[in-house]
């Protein structure tokens, strides 16, 4: 099934510059968007590429200046839909400090229950559960301003969970994090994905965040420009790097090699990949200059 | 900065810790109540003997409530000494133009009690009530206030809040001083002026980052579903316990103590006879 369905999808931004001037930016320019239930989808861009305006429209926090965008049958321009929108697809944002409310993680967690109205015996399980399922039942009482960054992002990413979206945007949520914060949060959301079932949309620049992903959609200027799965998407080198965006480094050896006569296949995303390719090369009596 | 101990919690778990926020909320307002009414040597000992109590269930330890009243104490030596020379009386000693009378030193000494006292009262329910809670004590307290068109909820929703980017800020200003200082901006040196327009560097900085953090925040909570205080639950809903329900007994019989030793004293003149 279709979760999140768009037809052409523009949005607009008026801007004033020094002068006074109003200036219209086109963010999102005529978007296609069809993404299937319990997927986990990478949207791939540069800064300015329109990613983040995208993902703000999935959770009806933008809406369209024109064209349409549908998020599990409603249509996210109707305002009676607002809510159940925001109920069933929940957000993450990049800096953990903003986003977090209250003073204790427990109650961080319950927040998003409590404003829907959950019955206080079952806000209890579900922040049991939401804690457990990003590991972190044991910082139950503690002080989210204690906690690292990564810590502080599973926590807002519990606060998610607790709430029992059917898909979770996260918007660059490693951006602000050092290396072992990001595999902590990336581990999560995999694991949201394959046991819980949660749709997952993954707004990111960073292109080994995404070799997991289902689909990717590569965006630039405010469109949609590449799409396919991580094998296809990174298979055109030259094609990524024209809009701004670098590959894996076992990627890019792999095209370098074929680009200098190796008969490797494209798109290869993992390093045992390349050394299966390459042992097999060898294997075969392969030598470059006969 | 780090000497304000309102709003500091004392993490330990008491009896006076347990009790419903509102009870104490509404503890504190009975005591301190209590000190302005109080007139005489006798009603200040109840009350000191009281205080003393709740001071000993409550676990806190004393140091962190002298601490709290560090920031109080010009402000208490001045009106003690304005007290001691200005208030007109029987006169006991005369020095140059000033004169200390029987009344000044009483009205002082009340005074330094009363002050004292409020301190440590009100320090004493922020320490042993987390934030969260005194934010859900009031909301629920001044519940009756929403007829009148009031935003309790909102107005505690962002008490709490506040609270949470404290420290954020804090650290957030120390970042900025330092990267102003880096850059040659110098905080320490010059006049009360000079030192005022150094941290305006600071400020706007400051100011542009809170924003900034403020819309984020709203984002947050909006795609959390937070549509105020209508139609939301609590994880953890306040409801009186039986201790809550006896405290208040307490508070009563506290109450009928003060003034029953005020009206008797009155009543047989011994008043005017124990500060003859």
């Amino acid at each position: 099934m279709r979760f999140i369905k768009g037809r052409n999808v523009i949005h607009d931004f008026t801007d004033t510059d020094e002068n006074e001037q109003e200036r219209v930016v086109r963010a999102i320019a005529g978007i296609d968007l069809d993404v299937k239930e319990g997927d986990f989808v990478a949207i791939l861009g540069h800064n300015g590429s329109g990613k983040s305006t995208l993902a703000r429209h999935l959770n009806a926090l933008l809406k369209p200046t024109s064209g349409t965008l549908w998020v599990d049958g409603m249509n996210t321009a109707e305002e009676e839909n607002k809510w159940k929108i925001r109920k069933g697809t929940g957000m993450v944002f990049q800096n953990p400090d903003n986003q977090i409310i209250a003073n204790v993680v427990e109650e961080e967690v319950a927040f998003g229950p409590e404003n829907i109205g959950v019955p206080t015996e079952e806000i209890w399980k579900r922040v049991e559960h939401a804690l457990e399922a990003v590991g972190m039942t044991a910082y139950r009482y503690h002080s989210p301003n204690r906690l690292s960054g990564g810590q502080k992002q599973r926590i807002a990413i519990a606060g998610i969970v607790a709430m029992r979206p059917k898909c979770i945007v996260l918007d660059e949520p490693t951006a602000m994090l050092d290396p072992t914060g990001r595999q902590e949060v990336l581990q999560t959301i995999r694991s949201l994905n394959q046991q819980e079932h949660v749709t997952v949309i993954l707004i990111t620049h960073h292109m080994d965040e995404v070799l997991y992903a289902d689909q990717v959609f590569v965006m630039d200027d405010g469109k949609i420009v590449m799409q396919g799965t991580p094998e296809a998407v990174f298979s055109n080198v030259e094609q990524l790097k024209s809009y701004g965006l670098d590959v894996p480094q076992v990627t890019e050896l792999a095209y370098e090699l074929e680009q200098c006569g190796f008969p490797i296949k494209k798109g290869i995303l993992r390093i045992e990949e390349l050394e299966e390719e390459l042992t097999a090369l060898y294997q075969s009596g392969f030598r470059l200059h006969k | 900065m780090k000497n304000i101990t309102i709003g500091q919690y004392y993490p330990t778990d008491s009896v006076i810790h347990r009790l419903d926020p509102r009870v104490k909320l509404f503890g504190t307002m009975v005591f301190l109540v209590s000190l302005f009414l109080t007139n005489h040597y006798l009603g200040y000992a109840v009350i000191t003997i009281c205080l003393a109590a709740v001071l000993k269930l409550s676990k806190v330890p004393f140091k962190m409530l002298l601490k709290g009243l560090r920031g109080i104490l010009i402000l208490l030596l001045f009106s003690v000494v304005f007290n001691i020379f200005l208030v007109p009386g029987r006169e006991l000693v005369h020095i140059w133009f000033l004169s200390i009378t029987a009344e000044g030193i009483r009205r002082a000494i009340f005074l330094g009690i009363r002050l004292v006292y409020l301190v440590i009262g009100t320090s004493l329910m922020t320490l042993t009530t987390t934030p969260t809670d005194l934010a859900d004590g009031l909301e629920k307290a001044l519940r009756p206030l929403n007829k009148l068109h009031i935003p309790v909820h909102d107005i505690t929703m962002m008490m709490s809040i506040a609270l949470r980017f404290i420290p954020i800020l804090m650290e957030e200003t120390d970042k900025i001083m330092m990267a102003q200082k880096a850059r040659g901006a110098d905080f320490e040196t010059g006049g009360l002026l000079k030192r005022a327009k150094a941290l305006i560097p600071l400020f706007v900085p400051l100011f542009v980052s809170a924003i900034r953090r403020a819309i984020d925040l709203a984002n947050a909570m909006e795609t959390r579903c937070y549509q105020g205080g209508e139609g939301r639950t609590k994880m953890h809903p306040l409801c009186y316990k039986k201790r809550d329900k006896r405290t208040y007994f307490i508070y009563a019989g506290y109450l009928i103590a003060i003034f029953g030793i005020n009206r008797i004293l009155v009543a047989f003149q011994i008043l005017p006879f124990l500060f003859a």
